[in-house]
């Protein structure tokens, strides 16, 4: 699992330690890869900055997206059950014939 | 003969109050409650009828209840919060995230990055699709088994 956002990575960090979170956080403060995959949010923050929509993937071996979730509403999160339905799907179909 | 502080007009005001309030300050930490405010609208609701009761009360029986001018004022700050909230909730949050039409779809290739992580180590999508995980409860004969299966990647707003 990685999560990603415009914070900085002293921010980032401050989060993980908080939280006691494993998995990395990675930090895009130009939001270089949120445009490439137009997440951007513009002027999402209070302060006017351009932060990245919600949002959560799942993505193959091979790279291919095999689950997406775009929320329209940013005070829905997806249900860790979806996404791990998804990685269940994924992989079941992963170890049966290829 | 002594008039009455109305009660219901100032139990009514605070329950909306305390109604709107306790979404973001306390509600908000239970999912089931924070995609819909199961537990905010009955309050808000049940002020503001006990706020009109009192209202009508006081209009009705000056002589035995006070309340027309401080009822009145505490309803229309009433009614403001009220409507801030649910446009808040059902409205502002709604709307105001873009469509990103252009976003990854399943089936399509996600185009691969390297970001700094939250030690400055640069990380990869293909490093990360690439490198097997192996959880630390792992046994080792689960360690030589594991196989990277795939990444749940996850853009958020930012901590703030």
């Amino acid at each position: 699992m990685i999560a990603i956002s415009v914070d900085s990575p002293a921010d980032s960090e401050n989060l993980r330690r908080s939280q006691g979170y494993t998995f990395p956080i990675l930090s895009d403060a130009h939001e270089d890869v949120i445009r490439r995959w137009d997440l951007v949010h513009v002027h999402g923050r209070r302060d006017g900055a351009d932060i990245s929509r919600p949002a959560e993937f799942l993505i193959d071996s091979s790279g291919k997206v095999r689950w997406a979730n775009l929320t329209e509403d940013f005070g829905v999160r997806a249900r860790p059950k979806e996404a791990l339905a998804a990685f269940d799907a994924m992989n079941k179909s992963s170890h049966s014939g290829e | 003969m002594k008039r009455s502080w109305n009660w219901a007009v100032w139990t009514g005001a605070s329950l909306v109050f305390l109604g709107v309030v306790s979404y973001p300050l306390f509600f908000v930490r239970f999912p089931g409650l924070r995609d819909f405010p199961w537990a905010n609208l009955p309050m808000i609701a049940l002020g503001l009828v006990l706020l009109a009761l009192g209202l009508v009360r006081a209009f009705r029986h000056p002589d035995l209840c006070r309340g027309k001018l401080f009822g009145s004022v505490l309803a229309v700050l009433a009614l403001a919060f009220s409507g801030f909230f649910l446009y808040g909730i059902f409205i502002g949050a709604r709307h105001v995230l873009p469509a990103s039409h252009d976003a990854p779809r399943v089936g399509q290739t996600a185009p691969d990055f390297t970001l700094p992580d939250s030690q400055n180590h640069p990380v990869s999508l293909t490093g990360a699709l690439n490198s097997p995980f192996t959880p630390e409860s792992a046994t080792g004969a689960e360690k030589g088994a594991a196989q990277a299966a795939g990444v749940v990647l996850i853009f958020y707003r930012g901590y703030w």
